[in-house]
């Protein structure tokens, strides 16, 4: 990292007065996220201490009768993400890897501006997208060989009404792509030339460089990469709950309604008639940001140790 | 020519064709929803939804004219206590951030990029809507201010940290105190780069809903009073997506497309601004 302005103490009041509220600013920041964490914990308390863990693995959610547990929200919620990564993660790398290693230069750039404009869809249109044109694919296209197929396993048993957990998964896939391939792409451009200079130097060819020494010196980067993108289907609000189905159930089937926990928040809060309806809901809040945090935090040391420090992503957004 | 080294080519070829077919696999989906938006959208759009505010269920015709404004109004408000919050801390991160604590605030800033919006919505409620007991334009703008903050602080000191060394040495070596120096030669400097970095911070709020539902919550009427609910596009698309009328839909994909050409014409801003000095990167 280059000096920047030589950091020691100095009489000149300007100076002081400067870093000062510099330092200040800067200091919201973890004083927010602290504020967050703060918040949601006093705000959930009363939920927390009286379901205790067992919220999280207790499967009935009925206001009435003042029980709540977030077993099904956690399951859609990793379920949902999880399909979306097994979908999006070889097609973000594949566009990744042809963008910088095989792409015709003057493609690049373009291509690099539409991956980064698609990253600023919003949620909702995404949402719109699915219900009036994904789920209805999805009911002519994708369902009928998917059950002929997989029919007799549990994953694809029921009825296919179009909100459930494949179209969740699907428009997380479709979304999250763009995210995982900017931050791959940025990846793979901070892997030095000489890496595959060397390669090719042995006599490998164009994939053999890429296969064994371009994606290996990557490789924690592009795990980050995909954690990142993990972490942003975990939250995502809109697109699912458009499409999901929100319904609190635990099926094995992905072509049954699911729910999320973002989902659930978004649906419930401004309904929510009694404090511990209310401190449940904050309960589900406080779990999906400690679990986005720590997920966010390992992806980013991950990235940090390919692309030093630099703030890998941030087009990305 | 070996056997082997026949094999290895025809590897080579057969996996580029594999990533080649993934790229534009991932393309596909993309090109289909823009493809959609303006079909669907583009036959929805006239005058009268620029214009107009929403009808009652049921009847024909209202715009959304509501929504527009009130997207602007929360945007504004977003930005008046986000830009300088997360400028000044990027400014901290490029000019004084080697040290521990530049570390740690690098670290938050990445880590709250990748918190869930709603999130950052129920904690906005408690603050600012839970207090005072209703609903508020103010709370949905300082909401979106939090999601601000941590990515206008990394594109800042990015862009701060582009400003070649010597340009600081000039000037102090001129006699400008550091303060000077930071503001009057190297902010000044990367303001280009600044400026883009708050247009894509801009083009990505712009579109939020989910941190906007508890904190702004929608309104069917012109209100242009920040203490009280207001409407943005984005809570309307999601409101007449999940409508049962016909009427709902043709306006939710109008609006959808008003809300993509805003947010792409900020983001097309953003990149134009700084079209020459970050033009390669």
């Amino acid at each position: 990292m280059r000096p920047a302005l030589v950091r020691h103490h100095t009489k000149n009041l300007g100076d002081r007065a400067y870093a000062g509220v510099l330092t200040g600013l800067a200091l919201l920041l973890p004083l927010l996220m602290l504020a967050v964490a703060g918040q949601l914990t006093v705000s959930a308390w009363p939920a927390l201490k009286r379901f205790g863990p067992a919220f999280l693995w207790t499967s009935t959610w009925d206001p009435v009768a003042e029980v709540y547990g977030a077993a099904p929200m956690i399951f859609g919620t990793v379920v949902s993400s999880l399909l979306g990564l097994l979908i999006a993660v070889p097609l973000a790398l594949g566009a990744a890897i042809f963008l910088t290693e095989f792409a015709p230069r003057w493609l690049r750039q373009p291509a690099g501006f539409l991956v980064e404009l698609l990253a600023a869809v919003p949620s909702v249109v995404y949402g719109l997208w699915g219900v009036f044109v994904l789920i209805p694919l999805l009911r002519t296209v994708a369902v009928p060989p998917l059950k002929a197929l997989f029919g007799w396993t549990p994953f694809f048993s029921g009825v296919f009404y179009g909100n459930s957990m494949l179209a969740g998964g699907v428009i997380l896939a479709i979304m999250i792509v763009p995210y995982i391939a900017a931050v791959s792409r940025e990846v793979l451009l901070a892997v030095p030339a000489s890496q595959r200079e060397a390669a090719m130097g042995l006599g490998a060819t164009r994939w053999e460089a890429v296969w064994t020494a371009v994606l290996p010196y990557g490789r924690s980067g592009i795990i980050g990469a995909i954690m990142l993108g993990f972490g942003r289907a975990l939250g995502e609000t809109m697109a699912v709950t458009l499409v999901i189905g929100n319904r609190h159930d635990l099926s094995a089937s992905l072509l049954q309604p699911a729910y999320t926990m973002a989902a659930a928040l978004a649906n419930e809060f401004t309904e929510a008639t009694t404090q511990m309806y209310l401190s449940a809901l904050f309960a589900v809040g406080l779990v999906l940001f400690v679990v986005t945090v720590v997920i966010n935090a390992l992806a980013r040391l991950l990235v940090w140790r390919v692309a030093r420090g630099t703030a890998v992503g941030s087009k990305a957004l | 020519m070996t056997a082997r080294a026949i094999r290895r080519r025809a590897k080579s070829a057969v996996m580029t064709g594999l990533v080649v077919g993934l790229a534009l696999l991932a393309v596909l989906p993309l090109l289909l929803i823009f493809g959609d938006l303006i079909h669907k959208g583009a036959t929805s759009i006239d005058w009268n939804f620029f214009v107009k505010s929403p009808v009652p269920a049921g009847e024909t015709g209202g715009g959304v004219a509501n929504a527009i404004v009130g997207t602007g109004i929360i945007v504004a408000l977003a930005c008046l206590a986000g830009i300088p919050i997360g400028v000044g801390s990027g400014l901290f991160l490029a000019e004084y951030g080697n040290g521990r604590l530049g570390w740690l605030v690098r670290f938050v800033a990445d880590v709250m990029n990748g918190t869930p919006s709603i999130v950052v919505g129920i904690f906005a409620w408690t603050l600012l809507v839970r207090p005072v007991g209703h609903f508020s334009a103010l709370a949905g703008g300082a909401a979106l201010a939090i999601l601000m903050i941590p990515m206008l602080a990394r594109t800042t000191e990015e862009m701060v940290r582009l400003v070649p060394n010597s340009l600081r040495e000039a000037a102090l070596a001129l006699g400008y105190p550091r303060w000077r120096t930071s503001l009057a030669v190297v902010a000044r400097t990367a303001m280009g780069g600044i400026v883009t970095g708050a247009l894509v911070a801009v083009a990505r709020i712009a579109g939020e809903t989910a941190p906007l539902l508890f904190t702004a919550l929608g309104n069917l009427n012109f209100s242009t009073a920040v203490g009280h609910p207001m409407q943005t596009l984005s809570l309307q698309i999601y409101v007449y997506a999940t409508g049962p009328f016909d009427e709902w839909h043709r306006l939710a994909w109008a609006a959808a497309l008003v809300l993509m050409g805003l947010v792409l014409f900020v983001a097309i801003a953003a990149r134009w601004v700084t079209r020459e000095r970050y033009g390669v990167r």
